[in-house]
């Protein structure tokens, strides 16, 4: 296991420096001159020159390197041009309103596209299986701002139920959290379950048809711990791959919610930011995220070796 | 009363390409105890009587279109899965071919012994253990109470199936259904299952059903052997007899293959021709297109199991001659 | 009659109902991009404030927006819009993902180079990517073309790579190489034939994705410019009107819906028929 972290992390760290180097790279790609792109049109050239000498982008390619790898070894991103705050802390800020929304969007993906793949696979070819994939394709065809839209006339103006948008923390009100969660969430979430549906429906497939299944049954096993067990065990291996996966989908989708729902987290953070042209909170916010899915994706290969013991085993 | 007895048993499978028959009309007897080894090429039907007799065949494709099956003065076809998953593990245990798939791979060793254990009554987690032990010694796996947290993937392809044969006996069945239980495995591995099973059969009591295509296997442990093509019986006999005195041109051309247990290749290679395709098969005698003594009367009707002695049976309308 | 292969799986495909379901439904946008000149009488960009906000009626089959522009007009032409992007995001994939792909797959000292890269990009969030590109070069369709293309390309290399470095240890491969032919003659006449099929399926999801995500960048203010209508900055506009006017927002909505479903139908179709080992992936 120990072993394994370590390999893992040594795949991790390449990936890593080059998603700073992408990011280093993206700002030096604006075309013209960036400090009037961020002064905007009405700055005087002095403004402009100011910005320049802020950013650091009179200095020679090399030194502007140099300078963003010193910050970053020292956690520092820069300074958000819009907030005046570091983009470590802007980041860090908001994370845990984006973590929360995801947890619970990545739980209802996780009851409702396992629960729906799983009966689907058990009644293959009913109409149980027929309607589960229908409500899965939509799932994977509407686009989750449009579902948000929607959910928003008919929930909260429509009936009332929930609030249409704002945010309240879950430490200073679960009930409060959970109305002004709900919606987006769900909306989150639909894009997720259909994929993880039909991954699980057709790794299920698969593995109920694997002679070790015929031998639960053989062996006198109750329905529940044959499919429960000895299948949905199996079926988690390459379900877990997916995971990974979704949390990114996840996080790209909560830009367009958290804007939608007025949610004060890194979606909407990095969305103000690259409409208001901060390119250093857009440059440190993407590789902070970036960063951190990359863990994300080794917590859940890590995940991966708990599952399965033949990876475990691996010398 | 037959411990197991298979009365005209008819099974069909659908497909895209329409239906086939893959077992048509079979009858079998076992008594408590016996060994009957049922013999055939791959495609016979061998397997797929094994897999009716537990309710195991793969549905909705396949279904039992006529016949019984009665174990213990029970009728086990069209038995709810509720009640016949009783019946799996204490009243019949099973392995399969593959020792390496058959297991799952996820699992601990002892885990997989120990939940069929549970799922049959035994409440006691320490008598469970104690069980699983004793069933690995019995099988033959050195330090068995250390090998308990195995994996599959750790043992090798031998100790896989004698992990499964502890798994199949651990809640004492009066019948372990055996189909193909040394063909993954290599020819001194072999032996050692097939004495296994021997042994096994000396302390426990229990009757053997042994599917395989290797006439070397039947020699080795069947008391009794049925010899299947094309989805029916051909021929029936006590195994001397069978290997003194075959009957039927097929079985004939069985044992002229490959008595032994080390020469797996040649097998049935040897006869010319190949199963006829179970959508399309002839009217008169399945075996007639690969037959040296093939007459006309062959392909004017199937020919039915005719007795040739108080134990010997065969379906060939040339063995008086023969 | 002939059953050369092609013909075999064009029945086959004609034949699958889901297939056949979803290339109507891309049909009909296709169409209404076609034809968007002619079946347009209107101006998309054409105000008319005394014409705000009128339901769809036979005037205005699909209503006004809040500056009275007829929104038949608008969905049309961002439909146009929309399949251009794809059109050009599959097209610029096809090229540059195989290109990459084959590369990597064939030469094994440009494998792992290449292949970091691509972990590397793969590694961001796909819109937040695609969004840090749009503001960087700035909003317009050119570049929401580039920054998906940006975004998609690692993915599609990464599915050409998996085929050619399965068809290079085939018998067939090794022997074109053992009697001689060159590199360039492999990869063009045996390697990248046999990796279209898993292609052709990724490629018509990435149309998908390439819609959707465009309409997301639209929406959020990062695509075309308007008053130039796209689906997503429709929808955006409608935003405010949605109680009074939800036809604004339902109306590209529910075609944006369309074509994303025509296209994963289309590529359900296309994997079950081209390629059943793919199922597995979904």
């Amino acid at each position: 296991m120990g072993r394994l972290l370590l390999l893992r992390l040594a795949g991790a760290v390449p990936v890593l420096l080059l998603v700073s180097v992408v990011s280093f790279g993206l700002m030096r790609l604006i075309p013209g001159d960036p400090s009037a792109a961020i002064a905007g049109l009405s700055a005087t050239p002095r403004m402009v020159a100011q910005i320049r000498e802020q950013l650091g982008l009179d200095q020679p390619l090399l030194t502007q390197a140099l300078h963003w790898y010193g910050g970053l070894l020292q956690g520092d991103l820069g300074r958000s041009i819009l907030l005046g705050q570091s983009v470590f802390w802007s980041t860090m800020q908001r994370l845990p309103v984006t973590m929360a929304l995801s947890a619970y969007a990545l739980a209802i993906t996780l009851v409702v596209g396992i629960g729906a793949g799983v009966l689907a696979a058990l009644r293959q070819n009913t109409w149980v299986d027929q309607a589960a994939m229908m409500v899965a394709m939509l799932g994977i065809s509407v686009p989750n701002f449009f579902l948000g839209l929607l959910f928003i006339i008919w929930f909260a103006v429509g009936l009332g139920w929930l609030p249409t948008g704002g945010y309240i923390a879950f430490t200073d009100s679960p009930w409060g959290w959970f109305q002004t969660s709900t919606m987006p969430a769900v909306s989150l979430a639909l894009l997720n379950i259909g994929l993880l549906a039909r991954i699980t429906r057709s790794t299920m497939l698969e593995v109920l048809r694997q002679d070790y299944v015929r031998t639960a049954r053989a062996k006198g096993l109750p329905r529940h711990l044959v499919v429960g067990k000895h299948a949905l065990a199996n079926a988690m291996i390459p379900i877990t791959t997916v995971v990974g996966i979704i949390v990114s989908l996840l996080v790209s989708g909560s830009v367009v919610t958290e804007t939608l729902f007025s949610i004060p987290g890194i979606g909407q953070l990095l969305t103000s930011a690259v409409l208001g042209r901060d390119y250093p909170m857009v440059q440190g916010g993407l590789l902070l995220v970036t960063a951190l899915l990359v863990l994300v994706n080794l917590g859940v290969d890590m995940l991966y070796a708990v599952l399965d013991p033949r990876i475990r085993y691996e010398r | 009363m037959s411990l197991l007895s298979i009365e005209h048993l008819t099974v069909a499978f659908r497909s895209e390409t329409g239906q086939a028959t893959a077992i048509e009309d079979v009858s079998l007897r076992l008594e408590p105890g016996e060994i009957l080894g049922v013999v055939g090429e791959s495609g016979s039907g061998k397997s797929v009587t094994a897999l009716s007799i537990m309710g195991l065949l793969p549905e909705p494709a396949a279904r039992v279109v006529s016949g019984r099956v009665v174990f213990e003065g029970q009728v086990l076809t069209g038995m709810g899965e509720h009640r016949l998953r009783r019946i799996r593990g204490p009243g019949i245990g099973m392995i399969f071919q593959e020792p390496m798939t058959s297991l799952n791979p996820i699992f601990s060793i002892g885990e997989q012994i120990t939940e069929t254990l549970a799922a049959h009554g035994e409440r006691d987690r320490p008598k469970r253990r104690d069980r699983a032990v004793e069933m690995l010694e019995r099988v033959g796996i050195a330090s068995a109470a250390r090998r308990l947290g195995d994996y599959p993937h750790q043992l090798s392809g031998g100790q896989r199936q004698r992990v499964m044969i502890a798994m199949a006996l651990a809640c004492r069945p009066r019948l372990l259904i055996a189909d193909e239980p040394t063909t993954a495995l290599d020819v001194t591995t072999q032996a050692g299952i097939l004495d296994l099973v021997l042994d096994l059969r000396e302390q426990l009591g229990m009757a053997v059903l042994v599917i395989t295509h290797n006439m070397g296997v039947i020699a080795e442990v069947a008391d009794r052997v049925a010899v299947m093509y094309a989805g029916r019986i051909v021929e029936q006999s006590p195994v001397e007899l069978l290997f003194a005195e075959p009957a039927h041109p097929y079985t004939r051309a069985l044992l002229g293959c490959v008595p032994t247990l080390d020469d797996d290749r040649v097998r049935l290679t040897a006869i010319p021709g190949a199963l006829p395709d179970p959508r399309t098969r002839p009217a008169g005698c399945a075996f007639a297109p690969r037959c040296g003594l093939r007459v006309d009367a062959c392909e004017a009707a199937i020919p039915p199991l005719r007795p040739l002695g108080p134990t010997h049976e065969a379906a060939c309308i040339r063995t008086c001659a023969g | 009659m002939s059953d050369s292969p092609a013909r075999a799986t064009i029945r086959r495909l004609l034949r699958h109902r889901l297939f056949v379901t979803g290339l109507a439904l891309f049909l009909i946008v296709l169409v209404l991009a076609a034809l968007a000149p002619w079946i347009t009488t209107v101006d998309p960009t054409k105000l008319s404030i005394r014409a705000k906000f009128k339901p769809p009626s036979m005037d205005f089959v699909f209503g006004t927006d809040n500056l009275g522009r007829s929104l038949w007009s608008r969905t049309v032409w961002g439909a146009r819009l929309s399949v251009e992007i794809g059109v050009a995001v599959v097209v610029l994939n096809a090229i540059f993902g195989t290109l990459v792909g084959a590369i990597s797959g064939y030469f094994r000292w440009a494998d792992a180079p290449l292949m970091r890269i691509n972990d590397a990009l793969m590694a961001f969030p796909a819109i937040l990517l695609a969004i840090g590109i749009t503001a960087v070069l700035g909003p317009s369709t050119e570049n929401v073309i580039l920054a998906l293309a940006v975004v998609y390309i690692p993915r599609t290399a990464r599915i050409v790579r998996a085929s050619v470095l399965v068809l290079r240890e085939m018998e067939y491969v090794q022997a074109a190489v053992a009697a001689g032919a060159g590199h360039a003659r492999i990869l063009r006449t045996h390697v990248i034939p046999n990796a279209l099929a898993p292609l052709i399926v990724q490629l018509s999801f990435l149309f998908a994705y390439a819609v959707l995500t465009e309409a997301t960048l639209s929406f959020l203010g990062l695509g075309a410019v308007p008053p130039t209508p796209t689906w997503g900055n429709i929808m955006a506009e409608g935003r405010q009107y949605m109680i009074e006017a939800p036809w604004i927002i339902t109306i590209p909505g529910v075609l944006l819906m369309i074509t994303v479903m025509g296209l994963n139908l289309l590529g359900d179709g296309l994997r079950d028929v081209l390629d059943p080992r793919l199922r597995l992936q979904a």
